[in-house]
């Protein structure tokens, strides 16, 4: 028995140092996570009202606001940036319940879940340059479809790509907020236990998507509250996307925002602040609004379970398979549009009406490849150092949860989306202006910290219900077995965790490396990534750098996803007990 | 190891109640002598595994505990649960899915024990005890139920318990598996003079462990 003292000895060193850091972590997180974003706020606050000494503004004025108000494009861009933002909110939510309503449970649902991870990963740059080929007038459409239909033997004259009403913006953010709602909406359906009051519903008499609206979907919509505002304020004030898809005179007020703080005339650095507190002031009242239509349709829904209408089983089925074809069709979009990417990137000659080019050629890759270098490295490394830093604080977090019983409360899930939500130019220009004061301008760590702050939350959301529901059982058992907490999470939890924290590593890494505006702001220009290059090529029109860029991009966000998915298997291939799931 | 004469070697319960609210689940109040079962019973949902929790040290903080419980003298209040040295089987055996069967008897055995070779020796005669030798490299998955309730045993007895806690550990077993895996436990528990507490709703399990018995959820008694 003469061990008995040592092991209290070395446990009363260990004791403080683990109770150092775990019950801080909540704190630190929320500070790394919303520190930048209200600290960027006032720092775009001060500017908007005149406010900026190191260019001469050090007084309190209504300049700024009054220079923004008589911009002439400012009512177009507002009511653009509203339009599209409800729209493609409207509509992606549509298409996620409609597919739920329709076929969760289901074979085909099974499949459509498989696709969701690696659609949700392509960046929405690379998505939207995909689809920029697919619908312009000379891209995969027009070709497929010309001379033998249309007649054209060289591109038509149409505005299809960056139309005045931001049609053609709505079609490339639903394709990308479809499946992010989907994986929401999937989360949140396993904690209602829909296929018991389905089954109920159907054995009433009720169609299976009347059925399914009536019992299934309140619950449902309550839990993706959070994400669909994120999606609408996304929406709203999404910059790269509106670049390559949205109208450009005038562009969104986002994209007119950002265009003012990169102008070389500084004096524009005031109108600009003004206009990222309108996009916040604007993605609040869009919000407010989407608050309104929903309580408008709590009531009328109200009214409708309450008429027992059965619905009918004929349009029930025609709605069924219109969900899955238009379900079918972003996701469609976005692989035709990288398999596009992928032609253009070996493409020799190719002409206008031809389906494909007349050669394939190594020249494009021996061309630009070299200069990727440089930029794929500065992406790794962001990536890997936000996501990094991400994974630390989030299981720090689920720890101390686990150990302390330091439980946020649902209250405190606001606050991981509320740097989903605050429209990124409303803090990032802040945030920029204050790094320059803090002498921190341009540098890499102000960037990493700048994706840290997006990269959290979806870490954090990917991994907290899989570490939330491995059985405790486990943890009693091998604390039992004289194991301490440290080993139990190195020894047990982290191993069998194995899978779901890859999944959640691969999808910050995917974030980080989509990351447009915060690259662009924080790093001043000079922190170039796979992603603020290909964007910056756009506007030069040249499909093949295009194509080379966008899919390095996609490969970097992709390659994680696919270590995750394989790694597992390798590891775990003689462990039955890990392979499922 | 604090030995304290003043109390009895065994599983100590003294005064214990454990409330839910203002509800109280259970009070005990009785003394589990080395080598003796305790079995305590009462339909599902009446808080018998709030007892075993109680013992582990993770109670939920919205049970309150009063009373003391005392393990071969020493208070076990405010101990973490590795420190407890109370073993437990639950109805899932709980091997650890990442780790062979080897690996996961390994995870129990002391680190006081030193030496590759010493500890691969100590794992393979455990197994060889319950019939299981040359199964260390194999994945606890492809084991039956009956073997995997063996192993789950070892790897308790491996970690030097002063006393042995089942929840509803038999109740998985069919019917014929359930007895030979309750006789081989009950046996074990004997010869190493441990005192064991079992919680379930089964009179089988009673019967068998043939010690004294305490009913919840209705009138409380004890033969």
């Amino acid at each position: 028995m003469g061990t008995a003292p040592v092991t209290t000895v070395r446990m009363a060193g260990r004791r403080p140092r683990r109770a150092r850091f775990l019950p801080w972590a909540p704190l630190v997180t929320l500070v790394v996570m919303l520190g930048p974003v209200l600290a960027g706020i006032l720092g775009t606050l001060a500017p908007a009202f005149g406010y900026m000494p190191a260019l001469q503004g050090t007084g309190l004025s209504l300049d700024p606001l009054r220079a923004l108000l008589e911009w002439p494009g400012l009512s177009r861009a507002v009511m653009l940036s509203l339009g599209v933002g409800l729209g493609a909110t409207a509509i992606s939510l549509a298409i996620v319940t409609l597919i739920c309503a329709g076929w969760a449970g289901t074979r085909s649902f099974t499949m459509i879940e498989r696709l969701l991870s690696p659609l949700l990963s392509v960046p929405h740059a690379a998505a939207a340059f995909g689809l920029a080929f697919l619908i312009a007038p000379s891209g995969w459409l027009s070709r497929g479809l010309s001379p033998w239909v249309t007649g054209w033997t060289r591109p038509p004259d149409l505005l299809i790509l960056q139309d005045p009403a931001g049609l053609s913006l709505i079609f490339g953010l639903v394709t990308k907020e479809v499946p992010f709602l989907l994986l929401m909406t999937l989360a949140a359906l396993t904690q209602v236990r829909p296929a018991s009051s389905l089954r109920v519903a159907q054995c009433l008499g009720y169609a299976r998507i009347t059925g399914w609206l009536k019992t299934v979907f309140p619950l449902v919509y309550r839990q993706i509250r959070l994400p669909v505002f994120a999606v609408l304020a996304f929406s709203m004030s999404v910059v790269d996307v509106a670049i390559i898809l949205g109208p450009n005179t005038p562009p969104t007020l986002a994209v007119q925002v950002v265009r003012w703080m990169n102008d070389p005339d500084l004096a524009l650095r005031f109108q600009a602040a003004a206009g990222a507190v309108l996009q916040l002031g604007l993605v609040l009242f869009g919000i407010g609004l989407w608050r309104l239509a929903e309580i408008v349709a709590g009531r009328l829904g109200k009214i409708w379970v309450s008429t027992g209408g059965r619905g009918w089983r004929g349009p029930d089925q025609v709605i069924r398979g219109a969900a899955l074809i238009l379900g079918a069709t972003a996701a469609l979009a976005v692989i035709a549009g990288l398999a596009g990417q992928v032609i253009w990137s070996f493409a020799g000659l190719w002409q206008f009406p031809d389906l494909l080019p007349d050669g394939f050629t190594w020249r494009n890759w021996n061309r630009y490849g070299a200069q990727l270098a440089g930029p794929a490295g500065e992406t790794l490394i962001i990536a890997g150092a936000a996501t990094g830093l991400a994974l630390l604080l989030t299981l720090a977090c689920l720890e101390a949860e686990h150990r302390h019983g330091l439980r946020p409360a649902t209250r405190a899930l606001w606050l991981l989306y509320l740097p989903l939500i605050v429209p990124q130019v409303a803090f990032l220009t802040g945030f920029q202006t204050l790094s320059i004061g803090a002498g921190l301008d341009g540098g890499r760590m102000a960037v990493i910290a700048a994706h840290l702050v997006f990269v959290l939350p979806y870490v954090f959301l990917s991994l907290a219900d899989p570490w939330r529901v491995w059985d405790a059982k486990h943890d009693t058992t091998a604390r039992a077995l004289g194991a301490g907490p440290d080993r139990v999470l190195w020894m047990v939890r982290l191993p069998m965790l194995l899978r779901p924290v890859l999944i959640a590593t691969a999808v910050g890494f995917a974030v980080s490396v989509g990351q447009y505006l915060p690259t662009l702001l924080v790093g001043a220009g000079r922190v170039p990534t796979l992603t603020t290059e290909a964007v910056a090529l756009a506007s030069g029109g040249d499909r093949r750098v295009t194509g080379v860029y966008a899919l390095a991009q996609t490969a970097a966000a992709l390659a994680p996803f696919a270590l995750a998915l394989v790694l597992p298997r390798l590891l775990w291939r003689n462990r039955k007990g890990l392979l499922h799931a | 190891m604090p030995e304290n004469t003043a109390f009895p070697p065994g599983l100590r319960f003294e005064g214990v109640t454990i409330s839910l609210d203002d509800t109280r689940l259970i009070a005990l109040d009785c003394n589990v002598d080395p080598g003796e079962v305790l079995t305590v019973m009462g339909p599902s949902g009446s808080g018998k595994s709030t007892l075993l929790a109680a013992i582990t040290g993770t109670l939920p903080p919205a049970f309150r505990l009063t009373g003391r419980i005392r393990l071969d003298g020493q208070d076990l209040a405010g101990l973490p649960t590795e420190a407890r040295q109370v073993g437990i089987l639950f109805q899932d055996e709980y091997l650890f899915p990442h780790l062979s069967v080897g690996a996961n008897l390994a995870f129990g055995l002391k680190p006081a024990l030193k030496g590759r070779a010493a500890r691969r020796d100590r794992v393979e005669a455990a197994l060889d005890e319950v019939g299981l030798s040359g199964f260390a490299d194999r994945d606890p998955a492809t084991l039956s139920g009956g073997q995997r309730a063996r192993v789950a045993l070892q790897r308790t007895l491996l970690s030097e318990p002063r006393a042995l806690l089942l929840d509803e550990a038999f109740s998985r077993l069919d019917t014929g598996l359930r007895q030979q895996t309750r006789a081989l436990v009950f046996e074990v528990a004997r010869r190493r003079a441990l005192p064991v507490l079992q919680v379930t709703h089964d009179h089988s399990d009673a019967e068998a462990a043939g010690g004294p018995v305490h009913c919840m959820g209705q009138l409380a008694t004890r033969n």
